[in-house]
């Protein structure tokens, strides 16, 4: 008989699926991440691996405790805090001490992520709302660089990594640094692009390797997980930028290719601008929101008191990005022009 | 849940259509196997409203006898169709049967003699040549055709196009872009002739100058062996599509093989167009000449729950219960719909009989559905997926938001929510797994509600 031995389940249609789940989409991210990571740890040795651990880590618990009590348990599982974590990580001084690490860890997670509802609620990129507090909050750790590829970097950790809360890191063995970026803004040195390109240079732990950065954006645009105008437009629109003022005046402004590989250009563009949350949803917003991202960029660097802007454009993109989309509707098919929405009819 | 999709870009031969999906085919199984005849069950359910309008009026009484293919109830007005009887046998009574959409409704049951040769009755004949416009439109009536695809829509209401709207092209609907079905592959293999002398009705009845016979490329043996068949003098002509979901809407086919857009809220006639299925023009050249009605239709009987896979042409009415004992099962069916897994609804009982508008019935086991209520639905996180899936280049995304917190009417007036033919696209690509499809039915059917109160 072919009478049910089991309830028959009534489920609307459609009976199959694509296979797509936030999980594979997290953990591939994650997977993109890995080479970067593993250059940072290269590059930065115990110190690196210290930092980069107590960052996902701190996301993770703070993800956990503050979901666990939700009627879905924790989320810890769908594998965005490690995503937020390693960022997070990745765009932190690798010498920064450990105790600012975590407490930066809990605000992504609990500032930038679960005051607004958690996975998909964020306006903003979690990571960058932990970094830019740490930034306002302790801007000398913030901008003290390590050297990267030290001697005897794999056994022995810097000291500011230990400091203790608020008491002044020791600043006397520390190995310190200038970033390309601000080699160029506040002594005027440019580096040879071939260091910017394998990440012979120092900065945070994982903006430095731009050939790493975009196997891995290479990666997610093969697997159909990120939106590839976004990287696209905001690295065309920054190197038109710099082309254009170092044509107009090359002593004063960078060549494009060092605007382009320098600081956290790369980085941001590949993996933080296109994080699904925070960017808009329909391509032509895409594009927008890049060109919008790339000019705050370039207009930070050149005109601004600080050596990088990525960040803070990033972030105002994602404040940008509901309005965007909600301007830019896809037309409807079989309609000649594209639905005006006002701002009441947004969600 | 089920399969892995194809890598999305993949691309095939064909005009095609933007956005869209590409689903698993699932079509091998059966697409080979010719059609068979269906044994009859030992008691049919005959459901008078198969069909999108007025249910039809029983013309039998109980206890009486009727022959197979003699009518059984008339069509209620002009957005109605007859009904005729699938087998020969006895009317047992006239009472409320279980259907697809979950109510109870008006049915006629009908137990078939055993001993009869089952010869279909036949009625006055209807000539494509001699037969007036308005002849050939009843006479579709009569024989109970509706759109065969699944929608259940009169065809000769379809095909009564108004006189200020002049039809140039009538397109032949053989995209059948839903996984598993191999109904109208088979049809247009088997069936050539009839499609042909269908052809010719329509476009007498529409008036259009020629007809384009749209398959996807999955069905180069269909196209090639129409296309090698057409007669000389019918404006016939036969497109290859790219095998894409959802290439059989409507709006999809005239775009691909036209280039032409159908306005929002608009029919094809407002662009100089007709769509019908291959299908049911087969059936509009094979009963007409006649003068039968549809007692019977061609069903893929498929699914990894089903042992004895194929094509069959099973009488209308007969029950999901008859056709999984008789084809049998791999083990206990934990899910059964009518048609594709696209559009098809879950039947909600084995009880449910087969209707004109059935394409499919597919069944799978638990080992495919995996436990009840394992999917995890998770926020949406914004990806855009549905977005580029979506044919009609609707927001789904925002349209689930507004959906989720009640705000139907502003899904109806900022988001076109009319516009969603429920294709299910976006439901199938969304990685949170967002019922989005079933929230927008939701969203209809309360907005239609209140805007009937």
């Amino acid at each position: 008989m072919a009478s049910p031995g089991k309830t028959l389940e009534i489920r609307s249609s459609p009976h199959v699926l694509s296979g797509n789940s936030v999980e594979s989409i997290m953990w591939n991210v994650v997977l993109a991440l890995a080479p970067i990571t593993l250059f940072a740890v290269a590059a930065f040795g115990l110190t690196g691996l210290i930092t980069l651990l107590g960052a996902v880590g701190s996301c993770v618990l703070a993800e956990h405790l503050l979901s666990r009590n939700s009627p879905g348990g924790t989320t810890i599982g769908d594998g965005s805090a490690v995503i937020t974590g390693l960022l997070y990580g990745l765009v932190l001084p690798p010498a920064i001490p450990l105790w600012i690490v975590v407490a930066g860890g809990f605000i992504c997670i609990g500032l930038g992520k679960w005051l607004f509802g958690g996975l998909g609620a964020n306006p903003f990129n979690p990571a960058l709302v932990g970094r830019a507090v740490l930034q306002a909050a302790f801007p000398i750790p913030m901008t003290t660089w390590h050297e990267s590829f030290a001697e005897g970097r794999f056994w022995t950790v810097a000291d500011s990594v230990f400091t203790l809360p608020l008491s002044r890191p020791s600043t006397v063995d520390a190995i310190t640094a200038a970033t390309p970026l601000s080699a160029w803004k506040f002594d005027g040195q440019a580096t040879e692009a071939t260091d910017l390109l394998l990440g012979m240079t120092t900065g945070s732990a994982g903006e430095t390797c731009a050939v790493l950065i975009l196997i891995g954006g290479v990666w997610l645009v093969a697997r159909n997980m990120m939106n590839w105008r976004i990287p696209l437009t905001i690295l065309g629109t920054a190197a038109l930028l710099g082309a254009i003022f170092h044509g107009v005046d090359p002593t004063k402004y960078p060549s494009a290719q060092f605007v382009l590989l320098s600081g956290g250009l790369m980085l941001g563009a590949v993996f933080m601008a296109t994080d699904m949350v925070g960017s808009p949803m329909t391509n032509l917003g895409c594009v927008l929101y890049g060109i919008l991202i790339a000019v705050l960029t370039v207009s930070i660097r050149f005109w601004g008191g600080m050596p990088e802007g990525m960040m803070y454009a990033i972030l105002l993109g994602n404040a940008a990005a509901p309005h965007i989309d909600t301007m830019l509707q896809p037309r409807v098919f079989g309609t000649s022009k594209r639905k005006k929405v006002d701002a009441e009819g947004a969600p | 849940m089920l399969f892995g999709a194809r890598p999305t870009g993949a691309m095939t031969s064909g005009r095609t259509f933007r956005h869209g999906i590409h689903p698993p085919e699932a079509k091998d199984a059966t697409k080979d196997l010719p059609i068979r005849q269906f044994p009859f069950a030992p008691s049919l359910a005959v459901p008078l409203s198969q069909h999108i309008g007025k249910p039809a009026v029983p013309c039998v009484k109980p206890g009486q006898e009727v022959t197979r293919g003699q009518t059984i109830a008339k069509a209620d007005g002009w957005m109605s169709v007859d009904m005729h009887a699938p087998v020969s046998g006895v009317i047992r009574k006239i009472g409320l049967m279980p259907n697809i959409n979950g109510r109870m409704m008006d049915g006629i049951y009908i137990e078939p003699y055993p001993g009869s040769t089952q010869e279909v009755a036949a009625g006055p004949a209807c000539d494509w040549r001699t037969a007036s416009r308005d002849e050939i439109l009843a006479a579709i009536q009569a024989a109970g055709i509706v759109g065969l695809g699944g929608a259940g829509f009169p065809t000769h209401v379809k095909l009564a196009v108004p006189d200020e709207k002049p039809i140039d092209t009538l397109m032949l609907n053989g995209a059948e872009c839903e996984p598993w079905l191999t109904t109208d592959h088979r049809v247009m293999l088997e069936q050539q002739a009839d499609i042909f002398e269908g052809i010719r009705y329509v476009l007498k009845v529409t008036g259009a100058e020629r007809c384009i016979i749209g398959i996807e490329a999955n069905k180069v043996d269909a196209a090639e062996s129409l296309r090698a068949k057409i007669p000389d003098d019918l404006p016939c002509t036969v497109d290859v599509m790219e095998v894409k979901y959802p290439q059989g809407a409507e709006k999809m086919l005239i775009k691909s093989t036209l280039g032409r857009e159908v306005p929002s809220g608009g029919l094809p006639l407002d662009i100089g167009v007709v769509v019908i299925n291959v299908a049911t023009t087969a059936e509009i050249g094979r009963l007409l000449p006649w003068g039968r009605g549809i007692q019977e239709r061609v069903i893929t009987i498929s699914g990894p729950g089903v042992r004895d896979k194929g094509n069959y042409r099973i009488a209308i009415g007969t029950t999901l219960r008859f056709i999984l004992d008789t084809v049998g099962t791999t083990g206990d069916i934990t899910r059964v719909f009518m048609g594709g897994p696209m559009m098809g609804p879950a039947a909600s009982s084995l009880d449910i009989p087969i209707t004109k508008g059935t394409s499919g019935v597919i069944a799978l086991t638990e080992a495919d559905t995996g436990p009840q209520n394992a999917i995890k639905v998770h926020p949406c996180i914004r990806c855009g997926y549905c977005l580029d899936a979506c044919p009609l280049f609707l927001n789904p995304s925002d349209l689930g938001t507004l959906a989720a917190i009640g705000d139907y009417e502003a899904m109806a007036e900022t988001r076109n929510l009319w516009d969603c033919f429920e294709c299910g696209s976006c439901t199938f690509v969304c990685p949170s797994h967002i019922p989005l499809v079933q929230r927008f039915r939701v969203a209809k059917a309360e907005l239609r509600k209140r805007g009937n109160s």
